[in-house]
């Protein structure tokens, strides 16, 4: 009776998860979908303490609430900017969560396996919650159970080390740049085939010291893996590990025998491959490359630049706005980095008081996270209808008087398209060379991610407007009048 | 120099001097020079002799080049090539000149180079004087006294002058063809508004980068195409601007006479190369013509003249731009600096040496131009054909994953219990639906999209929960603790969502 309800409760809050994803195909409805999964996560906690197996309720209670108030104060204090290493840090926690509760599962299985091995029926008997499950489990289900709480483990481990290195990427706290190792992913694969032969022996009846040092190993690997991955992939990589968080949870939930966990390890890990996969796109490159770090090489020597960068005052670029009919502003990531977003929301605010036709264009890679940019402009009060896709603005950009590159440079370059040498040749980039007038607002003359000239910087239709991206717009701001 | 442009220079640290009345023409008299803190001398002696940096516009005439001091410089239009003995003179002399008409075309010089800024005027007064000679409107009409056709307006040469006239001719309403030998110029054509000709010749690529951005004198038989295009278009036209020059050479003949004998009576013919020849037969330089046949030809060399005001205006700023490069230190002591590629180009003679004709500019004008592929157009067999062969390699790919899917699902489920195969079947439908729904999630939602996955992957505290009662305690506080991390995770994943949903915003 009691199962059969924990069941049910199970299937209301799987459809409510789904809802709740599927909500975010539009800003409004998104704004309901976060309630479906906040009631169907409270409605399967409640469940499982309700159900069978759950004892202990004043040590979870206790761990809820006091784990829930850290996270609340977390969620309120966090600055737009700083999300990617929010996102990142959550990240971890799932997977040690799953490293924890996979290692449970083995302990469980060794103490029962101890009191069959010495005959003890009392005791057997006296099992209770999910020792009693795993007491009643045949041979082979234990043989499966021991392949499901390795995996587990394995992504879980996986996914905590890698998420603390790319949240100290993130947070500026360990260097952007990609390292590795002596021996480079050779040390990886390694690490890898010794888990899969620590696999075999642990299915075969080794004991937990096999779990324990392939741990080790899939600390090392998501250690040294995202290490080797540069700054700018950091989308890619976030997005990985949240589908990672994801394929522990349905590993465990094999392990445990819960179809709820299953189901939410699938939606969570498939949303993270298809984010990756969307991110890679956005990039012309392959996962693979992508993990395995930095650009591949090039086709031939990339076609020489010409001309030279002409540099222009604050005077010159409101004198072209306040003459501009539409403008298109491309926000990258060094936005971000000058805070620069809440400045840029009033020159937008400035400009559309003027009846100029004002819009923002995002490239999918623009920032550390999927959709950054798209946070950091709501943040600043930027309406979203103004806030266009790649390729819902891109046709327009002929038809644009001024162009704003605020912090982006790879996404912009037009390399991509003309020089077939170039490393990369073929990435859709944001096509603002064909606007009448280009802004470039940068810091200096340097290159982007990929260390590739930018030859949009020697248009003869673009101006680079060197400084602090946030003290540029601010000068700007009194000259619009 | 303008008494705007006088202010700027004082800024750079220069006092400045005028000849009385030099001003009257453009509109600016005395009293506004010596209000910009200019000294008004009472002639052009007097300013030679109190000048350091002599600025004029037309070339010196010889006697003016023998008044030149050893240590003046001369910045003015010159015309090197055509002025052999004026250089000799000036050379003689020791003074430096700076011929404004040899700043080479690179963009960090665009600011001072004159000829442009006078063809600019040039082909806006084209279609000024095409208009007062021209007895109908521009633009097209329907008014209750009748209908009036626009006018239709061929714009020959595509260069500063040719673009100007464009962007007249259009916004005063006329329909506007143009036509150039370099096709790179389409584009810069159609952003103007009017009409590219397209010539339908094979080798008729001509790459304007070679030659610094102007025609080069095309074959024969590109020639015999063109003129044909031409006479096909004649009989249409209302007014016609031929602005084709080619650099030290006579202006090419591009309107023959048969082709004036085409066009209708009051047609109009503006000649901007008259001053070389004229791209036109029947073109008398200086002068208004008309046919036989009524077709007005104007033949007039003075455009920037008859616009005074503006062109003093512009030349008196590319004036100020080269005396800004001169003088680097803004502190009135011009330093001249034979590195620069502008200042080198411009400079004709120096310190008793003729300088010219400059080494080629470091910088190339314009980037090389690329040959352009077409897009080759693909028939609807073809595309069919295409559809049909992605349809079946879709349909192959699909097909073999699903029998490769299947048969690792049918492998599993020879060896696995029957409890894990039921587990496996919602694993991959979920996977399915989670496929089916991820891909509608808009992109700028992409961040909540992993904050809210993230808050609720941390449903593995509910293998925690389960995993807490256990009666081995290492277990429990293992248990315990993941429920805490879980219980960070979905409170700050939840939060943080709504957070970020609340705002977005709808203008």
């Amino acid at each position: 009776m009691e199962y059969g309800f924990t069941t049910a409760a199970y299937v209301v809050a799987a459809v409510l998860f789904i809802l709740s994803l599927g909500g975010l195909s539009g800003q409004e409805s998104a704004k309901r979908a976060v309630w479906y999964g906040i009631v169907g996560m409270a409605l399967a906690v409640l469940a499982t303490l309700y159900g069978p197996g759950a004892h202990n309720w004043l040590i979870s209670a206790v761990m809820i609430a006091v784990g829930g108030v850290i996270g609340w104060v977390v969620a309120q204090r966090v600055q737009m900017t700083e999300m990617p290493q929010l996102v990142a840090a959550m990240h971890s926690l799932v997977g040690l969560a799953a490293v924890f509760i996979g290692y449970n599962t083995e302990f469980e299985m060794s103490g029962i396996a101890a009191l069959q091995a010495a005959g003890n029926g009392d005791a057997l008997n006296a099992l209770t919650g999910f020792a009693q499950k795993i007491a009643m489990k045949s041979g082979s289900e234990i043989a499966i159970l021991r392949v499901e709480t390795f995996l587990g483990v394995f992504i879980g481990a996986v996914t905590f080390t890698g998420s603390v290195i790319a949240y100290g990427k993130l947070a500026g706290k360990v260097d952007g740049k990609a390292k590795k190792l002596p021996g480079g992913h050779v040390l990886n694969a390694g690490a890898a085939l010794l888990s899969l032969v620590l696999l075999v022996m642990y299915f075969n009846g080794a004991g937990t010291w096999a779990l324990a040092v392939m741990t080790l190993a899939a600390f090392f690997i998501g250690y040294h893996l995202i290490m080797g991955i540069g700054g700018a992939d950091m989308p890619v990589v976030v997005s990985m590990l949240n589908s990672y968080s994801g394929w522990a949870a349905a590993a465990i939930g094999f392990s445990l025998s819960n179809d709820l966990l299953i189901v939410v390890g699938a939606l969570v890990g498939s949303s993270g491959a298809i984010l990756s996969y969307i991110m890679c796109k956005a990039m012309n490159r392959s996962f693979i490359s992508v993990i395995l770090g930095g650009f591949g090489g090039t086709a031939g020597p990339a076609m020489e630049v010409t001309g030279e960068q002409i540099a222009i005052d604050a005077d010159g670029v409101a004198a072209a706005l306040n003459d501009a009919e539409s403008v298109i502003i491309v926000p990258g990531y060094g936005m971000a980095v000058a805070q620069a977003q809440q400045s840029v929301s009033e020159l937008t605010r400035k400009l559309r008081a003027k009846g100029k036709e004002v819009r923002f264009a995002i490239h999918p890679v623009a920032g550390r996270l999927p959709g950054h940019m798209n946070v950091l402009l709501a943040e600043a009060k930027v309406p979203y209808d103004i806030v266009l896709e790649m390729d819902e603005i891109n046709e327009d950009f002929p038809s644009t008087d001024v162009a704003i590159i605020i912090g982006s440079n790879d996404i912009v370059n037009p390399a991509a398209q003309e020089d077939p040498n170039s490393p990369i040749a073929g990435m859709p980039v944001l096509e603002v060379w064909k606007a009448k007038q280009v802004f470039v607002s940068k810091r200096g003359q340097g290159t982007g991610y990929s260390g590739i000239e930018n030859p949009l910087f020697y248009k003869d239709n673009t101006r680079m407007f060197y400084g602090d991206a946030k003290k540029s717009i601010d000068q700007l701001l009194p000259m619009i009048e | 120099m303008t008494p705007d442009s006088a202010l700027q220079l004082q800024k750079l640290g220069h006092a400045c001097v005028i000849e009385a009345g030099a001003g009257e023409a453009a509109g600016f008299s005395d009293d506004s020079y010596r209000k910009a803190g200019v000294e008004v001398l009472k002639d052009a002696k007097a300013v030679v002799a109190a000048a350091d940096v002599l600025v004029k516009v037309r070339p010196p005439l010889p006697d003016e080049v023998a008044g030149l001091r050893a240590d003046q410089t001369l910045i003015s239009f010159f015309y090197p090539a055509q002025n052999k003995d004026l250089l000799e003179a000036a050379k003689d002399k020791g003074a430096t000149v700076i011929a404004m008409d040899m700043v080479p075309r690179i963009s960090r010089a665009q600011k001072m180079d004159a000829l442009s800024s006078m063809a600019n005027i040039a082909g806006y007064r084209a279609v000024i004087e095409a208009g007062a000679n021209f007895g109908r409107f521009f633009t097209g009409q329907v008014t209750a006294a009748g209908k009036v056709p626009p006018a239709k307006v061929l714009v020959i040469g595509a260069g500063v002058a040719g673009l100007a006239a464009i962007g007249t001719a259009t916004s005063l309403g006329a329909i506007t063809y143009a036509f150039d030998v370099r096709p790179e110029v389409a584009e810069q054509i159609e952003s103007m508004g009017a009409e590219f000709v397209y010539l339908d010749f094979a080798d008729q690529t001509q790459d304007g980068a070679a030659t610094g951005g102007y025609a080069a004198p095309s074959s024969p038989e590109f020639r015999e195409a063109q003129l044909k295009k031409f006479r096909e278009l004649a009989p249409d036209m209302d007014i016609v601007i031929t602005t084709a020059l080619i650099p030290g050479r006579d202006a090419p003949k591009l309107w023959l006479e048969d082709m004036v004998a085409m066009m209708k009576p009051g047609s109009v013919v503006v000649d901007l190369a008259a001053e070389r020849g004229g791209n036109c037969d029947l073109t008398v330089p200086d002068q208004k013509v008309v046919s036989p046949n009524g077709v007005t030809i104007v033949g007039y060399t003075d455009f920037p003249s008859r616009m005074a005001a503006q062109s003093s205006t512009l030349y008196s700023t590319n004036i100020r731009h080269m005396l800004t490069d001169l003088t680097p230190k803004k502190d009135g002591v011009i330093f001249h600096n034979m590195e620069d590629d502008v200042i080198r180009g411009a400079t004709v003679t120096r310190e008793g040496a003729i300088t010219f004709p400059p080494p080629p500019p470091k910088v190339q004008a314009i980037a090389a131009q690329k040959p352009k592929e077409k897009p080759k157009e693909l028939t609807p067999e073809e595309r069919r054909a295409n559809e049909v062969a992605a349809f079946k390699a879709q349909t192959k790919s699909q097909i073999t994953m699903l029998a490769v899917g299947g048969a690792l699902i049918l492998l599993a489920g020879l060896y696995a219990p029957a409890s894990f195969m039921s587990h496996f079947i919602v694993f991959v439908l979920s996977c399915f639906v989670g496929f089916q729904v991820i891909w509608n999630v808009s992109h700028s939602l992409h961040t909540p999209l992993m904050a809210v996955t993230n808050a609720i992957s941390s449903i593995i505290i509910l293998g925690a929960l389960m995993q807490i009662g256990s009666d081995n305690n290492l277990v429990v506080i293992l248990a315990a603790l993941s429920v805490f991390m879980a219980g960070i995770n979905i409170f700050g994943g939840f939060m943080v969502t709504r957070r970020m949903l609340a705002m977005f915003q709808k203008s």
